[in-house]
């Protein structure tokens, strides 16, 4: 297994497992209910033009999220995608 | 005092419950595609079979638990308002999130009907959804509708109607997790003494430290403050006896509504994916080289259309309004009306109004259509992605070059649409600097007026372009 890594570091295509989330309070509430609750798969989709707010796809919906948010949350798995 | 059934309509944003409120009753609430159109509830009525239903809009909410003013709105509504039966608008196309609501609902309100909406852009993703697989697992009704094109309203109707007449089958409450039960038997009975109605549900949110339904239920339920929180302490530290504290216990909550929201997905709901078109089009739309070329370009064909386009019509207008105002002048001077009435009537009152009509209406006839055909696109998000970057630099939102789009049709609608801004800070930098966007009655004066005098070929058009705002 590797060593935990920040949601901000998926790179596109790539699909992490959350191990849990650094934030408090409301932005923790927030993130939990856009459904990163432990062990769901994130899917980093794309970053914008700018590299800033990335498409993440969450539980079957995809969000964009700053990079000032995406860095609360802690992955701790990589999945390559096969297909794709 | 009601005179009809009180039905809420709960759901997450963007699910089409405005549409589907919309299709009920009949009143035009303005629809978005994007979250928190509906701050303040909405109300309309619609009959069906003789009876007279009043529905309730709720803000569009992820969850009952968070402490927004949506979902505060919303909660208070759906355990105070007493509502005779609450509907939740799942979205088809992604069934487990509008789920994590449905759970959260069921647990408070003893009649919800679930209403899968979408399920026309569903089929096109690929998604097929199991409406009696869904119903058996939930054990609640389960309709599934298009709001948009009105099919399945007419099943949803006698699905309420049906709910309502059946005796009620009262909430369904979550298990309560193992370590926070003697934690629960604290305030449990204190709150059931009082006649309060949902008192497992109210004690573990009271637990997981909401202080604002606190507050509600001391006014609500009418219990007294000191003898509450009292209790809640002695339950507090029930609770973290048993090693939970406020923080992990939510964490709980929340999880064990999610893992249920999937389970439930996972058997009702079969997913092919996202489809590969969709997924180029986006590498298109929000790419690295092409993102912004392509939204320049289609701003400025909308521009070019509204400004292009709306000259006709504007021509059209002032030819028909300036006849009218000769024959009105012919008029006054023949019965005899002294000049100076003539001149306020007709050369100020008459002019003004048919200047401000005929420069600013078709503009917007033309520009607002085009502009909700991009949001029913979904192209409008992607702007917001794209752009966010440059406005976060400026300490604002992406989500603001919508609004400032619309302000090139109207500020006042501008304005109004910041409220899909969630930061307030970021929300009321949008709504002040909204104004310093030239709505189409303040277009740049060389472009406009040069464009109306070419058209017009009179002398005294130029000065069309001041009427604003």
């Amino acid at each position: 297994m590797k060593e935990p890594f920040l949601l901000s570091s998926l790179r596109e295509g790539e699909t992490g497992l959350v191990a849990g989330l650094a934030a408090a309070g409301s932005l923790r509430r927030r993130l939990l209910d856009i459904g990163l609750t432990e062990g769901t798969p994130v899917r980093c989709l794309l970053h914008s033009p700018f590299g800033d707010p990335a498409a993440y796809e969450i539980r079957g919906a995809v969000f964009a999220l700053r990079q000032e948010d995406s860095r609360q949350v802690v992955l701790n798995a990589i999945a390559q995608e096969a297909a794709l | 005092m009601t005179a009809g059934r009180v039905i809420a309509l709960a759901g997450n944003p963007n699910v089409g419950k405005s549409t589907l409120f919309n299709r009920l009753t009949g009143l035009h609430q303005h629809t978005g595609n994007w979250p928190g159109k509906t701050v303040e509830n909405a109300r309309g009525r619609c009959t069906f079979a003789g009876q007279e239903y009043l529905l309730v809009d709720l803000p569009g909410t992820y969850s009952l638990l968070a402490h927004s003013a949506e979902e505060e709105t919303a909660r208070d509504f759906l355990c105070f308002g007493h509502p005779d039966a609450c509907i939740v608008v799942c979205d088809a196309t992604c069934l487990e999130r509008s789920l994590n609501l449905a759970l959260q609902v069921r647990e408070i309100s003893p009649r919800t009907i679930i209403c899968v909406n979408l399920m026309d852009e569903a089929a096109k993703k690929g998604v097929h959804i199991h409406r009696q697989v869904l119903e058996n697992t939930l054990g609640i009704p389960v309709v599934t509708v298009s709001a948009r094109d009105g099919r399945g309203i007419e099943k949803l109707l006698e699905t309420v109607e049906k709910v309502c007449t059946e005796p009620e089958k009262g909430p369904l409450p979550l298990p309560v997790p193992e370590e926070a039960r003697r934690a629960v038997g604290v305030i449990e009975p204190v709150l059931r003494q009082q006649g309060a109605s949902l008192p497992q549900w109210a004690s573990l949110r009271l637990l997981e430290g909401d202080t604002s339904l606190k507050n509600t239920i001391k006014e609500q339920w009418k219990i007294g403050g000191t003898l509450l929180d009292r209790t809640l302490i002695l339950a507090q530290k029930e609770l973290e006896k048993s090693g939970l504290t406020s923080e992990t216990l939510t964490d709980r909550t929340v999880a064990s509504l999610a893992k249920g929201a999937e389970e439930i997905s996972r058997k009702a709901c079969k997913n092919k994916g996202r489809s590969r078109v969709s997924q180029q089009l986006d590498r298109i739309l929000t790419g690295k080289w092409t993102g912004i070329p392509v939204m320049l370009l289609l701003l400025a064909g909308i521009f070019w259309i509204t400004i292009a386009g709306a000259n006709i019509p504007s021509q059209w207008l002032w030819e028909g309004f300036s006849w009218l105002g000769e024959a009105m002048s012919a008029g006054l001077i023949a019965i005899g009306a002294p000049p100076w009435l003539e001149q306020v009537l007709v050369m100020g009152i008459w002019r003004v109004l048919s200047w401000v009509v005929s420069v600013m209406l078709p503009p917007m006839a033309v520009f607002f259509p085009l502009f909700t055909l991009l949001e029913d696109l979904g192209y409008l998000p992607r702007v917001a992605f794209t752009l966010d970057h440059c406005f976060q630099k400026a300490g604002a939102c992406g989500k603001q070059a919508l609004t400032m789009c619309m302000g090139f049709g109207c500020n006042a609608v501008g304005v109004t649409g910041c409220r899909i801004i969630d930061s307030p800070r970021e929300r009321l930098v949008a709504a002040i600097t909204n104004s310093f966007v030239p709505c189409n009655g303040r277009f740049p004066p060389p472009l406009k007026g040069r464009f109306l005098s070419h058209q017009k070929g009179k002398k005294k058009d130029r000065y069309i372009k001041y009427s604003g705002p």
